[in-house]
């Protein structure tokens, strides 16, 4: 079994570098062939000179930092606040029941149509679109911590129990480290659902960030240059996930191995 | 450890009017039909759930709450997956604030006795259904009580395994001197590990006998599953348990 699994990775990896080849060959030639104009698809060289382009004259990695910063800011604090109110709700059924109502109606209004409220309130500055993101984190990690603490054998309460713990001790002992699986799943989704906070927040106004990029290049009918900040924005996001990953992978270690550490 | 009259209540009234004592070092199985109030009893003595008149008495304290006269085992191990196999052992012992060193040594120990040393640093998913519950009964241990509560320990595991570990429960149970209360289905295992059995009815549950056994080496399970004297109260626990009278008689 274990050569096996070595076998598939190897082949796997070599699959996936043959099809990355083999999508940038088609991004390539293959709107020529088709008769798409380069206006519509941009093949890879056009959007690789303009990512060149924008790094000189529209201070593209000035513009990626920003968005970079607001994603992990927005990030950090919606996670921190929703594992907060995750842990606080779980410990206490009478607040979760007074407080349901207006959790379940932040959670079903779309995050994204406060991005001009926010703009209003705050102006073109970094913090509506921030404040986007942490509202979009918020709910994917307080629901999955509120559920885990819920979901918590109360054999094992009743065990620390009656090692005469104190209500910390279950806490610390107990229901924090039985959070750990699902608050890095929710993590892992709110990693990418960030950026969709900050995106939307910048493309609705301010004049910074690759959202703002992409209005600006949609102004200009510059596909390469939208092309580029959709480009950019995957790999943040990617960057975001992977490093959730990374920490998950050190703070679950005790878990049985995925198999291919899959993603 | 006493339950003088103890009633047990949660929703319906689970046991009424129980009343019986373990000595010192003794060891005394609980056995009865499912639902009897068995582990209602348990629940009382280990101070989890008050009862809803009578009292449980430890070493000649009322129990009132958790307290660290007790310690109990489930049929499920309970083991945290994120604690290696030496912390989980220690898991007790920490919460009651020991120092770390005094943790550790009480751990390795423990595991030594119970031939686990090589697994200290596993985590609980790499070891057997077996090793993992012998682990449940170091982590129990480890807190030093004076009275354990075991509700079927064992009836998670498989026959073979069961034998191994009833073999080293009765022998941690002798050598240290512990007193428990030992509540199992299985009739054969209630024999051989305990120096008397009780016989509850079904609910609400109450003793309907007492039966002292008269084998020697309640240290040795093992030998004791030979004895002859087996069959007489095997014969005599299925009567009072109503097993042989056919359940569905037309």
């Amino acid at each position: 079994m274990t050569t096996s699994r070595s076998a598939i990775l190897r082949r796997g990896t070599a699959a996936s570098v043959v099809l990355f080849v083999f999508f940038l060959a088609a991004w390539e030639w293959g709107p020529a062939l088709l008769g798409i104009p380069a206006f519509v698809l941009p093949p890879a060289s056009a959007v690789y000179a303009e990512f060149i382009r924008m790094v000189s004259v529209n201070h593209l990695l000035f513009h990626a930092g920003v968005t970079a910063a607001e994603v992990v800011a927005g990030f950090v604090l919606g996670s921190l606040m929703g594992a907060v109110f995750g842990y606080l709700l779980g410990m206490s059924p009478t607040a979760e029941i007074a407080l349901s109502p207006y959790i379940l109606a932040l959670q079903i209004a779309p995050k994204v149509a406060f991005a001009p409220l926010f703009i209003m309130w705050m102006g073109f500055t970094v913090y509506p679109k921030i404040l986007v993101a942490v509202l979009i984190v918020f709910f994917p990690v307080m629901v999955n911590v509120l559920t885990a603490i819920r979901g918590i054998d109360p054999d094992l309460i009743n065990l620390a129990r009656s090692f005469t713990a104190s209500r910390p001790q279950i806490f610390w002992k107990i229901e924090f480290p039985s959070s750990m699986p699902p608050l890095f799943a929710s993590l892992r989704i709110g990693s990418t659902l960030a950026v969709v906070g900050v995106v939307v927040g910048e493309l609705v106004g301010g004049n910074f960030g690759l959202g703002y990029l992409l209005t600006f290049g949609e102004g200009q009918a510059n596909t390469p240059m939208v092309f580029v900040c959709i480009l950019m924005l995957t790999l943040i996001g990617g960057i975001a996930y992977v490093a959730v990953i990374l920490i998950e992978q050190r703070v679950l270690h005790y878990m049985p191995a995925r198999p291919l550490g899959g993603v | 450890m006493r339950f003088p009259d103890a009633s047990g209540r949660a929703g319906f009234t689970a046991i009424e009017g129980v009343s019986f004592s373990v000595a010192d070092g003794e060891v005394v199985a609980l056995i009865g039909p499912s639902g009897c109030g068995k582990s209602t009893l348990l629940n009382i003595g280990s101070g989890l759930y008050a009862s809803s008149s009578g009292h449980a008495f430890v070493d000649g304290e009322r129990v009132l709450g958790p307290n660290r006269h007790v310690a109990f085992m489930l049929q499920k191990d309970l083991l945290l997956p994120w604690r290696t196999i030496a912390e989980n052992v220690a898991l007790g012992v920490e919460i009651q604030q020991q120092t770390k060193r005094e943790c550790a040594r009480r751990a390795s120990d423990l595991l030594r006795g119970l031939n686990l040393a090589d697994f200290a640093a596993h985590y609980p998913h790499q070891l057997s259904g077996g090793m993992r519950q012998r682990v449940a009964l170091a982590r129990t241990l480890a807190v030093d009580p004076s009275v354990l509560l075991l509700d079927e320990p064992f009836s998670a595991v498989d026959a073979q395994t069961r034998i191994s570990l009833q073999q080293d429960l009765a022998q941690t149970l002798k050598h240290a001197g512990k007193t428990a209360l030992l509540i199992t289905h299985d009739l054969l295992e209630a024999i051989i590990l305990s120096d008397r059995v009780l016989v509850m009815s079904a609910r609400p549950g109450h003793i309907v006998d007492e039966i002292t056994i008269q084998i020697g080496g309640r240290d040795d399970p093992m030998r004791r599953r030979q004895d002859s004297k087996i069959a007489g109260y095997m014969a005599r626990l299925m009567e009072r348990l109503e097993i042989a009278r056919p359940a569905l008689s037309a």
